[in-house]
């Protein structure tokens, strides 16, 4: 099968610090997978580069078998790529519903008509309304998003990206700052999204009980290097991670 | 929900022209004037907070497109003649989308402050332009005598004939402030950074409602020029792009009608306290200091949030 993602031979650095380290990995279609490694591996700025934000000083990124190397976000994310968080991005001052509207409206290509209210795109509103269901938010559909707790508001910014309809779908720390409760939802939540919308899933966690739990594939990035890469249990065995997260129970 | 709300915004418009459409059984030309120039100010202040309030762009230079309109009636009617007055009115706002869009090229490129400064230093050089070039411009002296063509001449047509555009112009604003690409403008605000992950040019966008924005402003500059008979290089001088802020943050620029009611209230100050003293700039100094420090939300914004008070202080009762 050919891979949604290819990373070959990524390099990124800042001054004399390399935070990204020749890595090269690949990604299958319809794979949920975790990134992890302690902080300051380099995992944020991987996301940065695959989506965009940066461009790597060498190598190459292939999504859906095109070189996608040094394109500007918008063109990526138009090409299929979505991506939440880490510290939460969403638009505080619209509304729940119009938070995941706008995504689905851009979708749609209808962000520059001038004319018509919101109301009168049906479909991107039933959409919104749908999402919003699969994400446990309807019910506040119409308050203001910056009045949602915090997980909401996790949640809501993972519902932006899947108003996008993204073939994969990045997700930076999708439990952080979450009490033990809400990890153990947001888990189940992240695996039924996977499964809902057919989506490849690549997630950078701390949380090790959602990493074993859910991902197929995990990859350990230590000082802008890949560590390892293999199922849970290869990596749960390989010394060389063990040594990375002395004393941590993996 | 919806149908009661677009009946509340029939009432608006029908009341707003209504209101607007009776001034002239007053035979007053004071009043008409006064009523005139809340108008035309009025739609270039609520053009003007399409960029401000809803996109997030504190421009300090709009008063070059005011200007721009202005100078594009009274140029072709000083030298190609009065017949001329409505073209220039269009050839002014044609400048504007023109000179807005290459001119966005380059004041988009910075955000905030940057962008404040920018607008303001090209706003002051096509100021300096006009009041310089006397030989074209006639510089300080302005353009007199410029009265509008065929019956629009009639003081009272061209009320009308103002009102209706105005009432176009901001009916279009509106819309596009509830539609798909206004919300965009409002994310733009918000959080540009996650626009690009919506997979949404930040700067393209913002560039659009540059020159939307500019367009009105210049229709408004053409449509003074009508109004008082003649232009000044004041028309381009940094006051205007303040007044307009003013108008804005006084009204409340979190509402759309909000600048519109700013205009109304400045206007009648200008024109009431600067009949009796020619220290009126204090008292809207005064007006303004106590809104910022009291009144954050401009008058329309706390008038909103009191009537939601109000409403969630009547349900808890109703509960109770």
């Amino acid at each position: 099968m050919q891979p949604i993602l290819e990373l070959s031979g990524v390099v990124k650095a800042f001054g004399g610090l390399v935070v990204t380290d020749e890595v090269s990995f690949k990604v299958l279609p319809g794979e949920i997978s975790a990134i992890i490694g302690p902080n300051g591996a380099g995992k944020t700025t991987l996301f940065n580069q695959i989506t965009g934000a940066l461009k790597p000083d060498r190598g190459s990124i292939t999504f859906q078998g095109t070189d996608i190397t040094g394109l500007d976000t918008q063109e990526i994310v138009a090409r299929g790529m979505g991506r939440a968080f880490q510290i939460t991005s969403i638009f505080p001052e619209e509304t729940v519903l119009d938070n995941v509207r706008v995504a689905c409206l851009s979708r749609a290509g209808h962000t520059r008509q001038p004319l018509k209210g919101l109301g009168a795109y049906k479909s991107s509103t039933e959409k919104a309304m749908a999402l919003l269901t699969s994400l446990g938010l309807a019910d506040q559909a119409h308050r203001l998003a910056f009045e949602l707790a915090h997980g909401d508001q996790k949640l809501l910014d993972i519902g932006v990206a899947l108003g996008l309809e993204p073939k994969l779908l990045l997700l930076d720390e999708p439990t952080a700052g979450m009490s033990p409760e809400e990890r153990h939802l947001t888990r189940t939540l992240v695996q039924k999204l996977w499964k809902e919308f057919n989506l490849t899933l690549i997630f950078i966690e701390h949380d090790m009980d959602t990493v074993f739990g859910i991902a197929q594939v995990v990859r350990v990035l230590q000082q802008g290097r890949l560590l390892a890469e293999g199922t849970p249990d290869e990596i749960r065995a390989n010394p060389e991670v063990v040594k990375a997260y002395l004393g941590e129970e993996l | 929900m919806e149908a009661a709300s677009d009946k509340k915004a029939l009432l608006f418009w029908g009341l707003f022209l209504v209101v607007f459409a009776l001034v002239p059984i007053s035979r007053n030309d004071y009043y008409l004037a006064m009523a005139n120039r809340i108008l035309v100010w009025g739609m270039f202040a609520v053009a003007f907070n399409m960029l401000f309030g809803v996109t997030g762009m504190l421009s300090f230079g709009q008063a070059l497109f005011f200007g721009l309109g202005g100078y594009g009636v009274g140029l072709m009617v000083k030298y190609l003649g009065q017949a001329w007055f409505l073209a220039g009115l269009g050839a002014g706002v044609a400048a504007a989308a023109v000179v807005a869009y290459l001119l966005g090229y380059l004041v988009i490129r910075v955000s905030g402050v940057f962008f404040t400064i920018l607008t303001l230093a090209f706003g002051q050089l096509a100021w300096q332009i006009t009041f310089r070039w006397y030989r074209v411009t006639g510089g300080d002296d302005g353009i007199q005598g410029l009265v509008p063509t065929g019956i629009l001449g009639d003081h009272i047509v061209y009320y009308y004939f103002c009102l209706i555009l105005v009432a176009c112009s901001v009916w279009f604003l509106k819309r596009l402030s509830a539609s798909p690409q206004g919300l965009i403008l409002r994310c733009v605000r918000q959080n540009p950074a996650r626009v690009r992950f919506l997979g949404r040019r930040v700067r393209r966008n913002q560039r659009r409602i540059y020159v939307i924005s500019s367009v009105f402003a210049a229709l408004a500059g053409g449509l003074m020029a009508g109004v008082d008979n003649s232009i000044h290089t004041n028309m381009l001088n940094w006051t205007t792009s303040g007044e307009v802020i003013l108008m804005s943050v006084l009204g409340g620029i979190h509402q759309f009608f909000g600048p519109f009611i700013g205009a109304a209230v400045i206007k009648v100050i200008e024109d009431v306290v600067g009949a009796r003293t020619e220290y009126w700039s204090l008292i809207i100094g005064l007006v303004m200091m106590t809104m910022v420090l009291l009144f954050p939300r401009g008058l329309v914004g706390e008038w909103v949030s009191f009537k939601a008070r109000m409403r969630s202080g009547g349900a808890r009762k109703e509960g109770v």
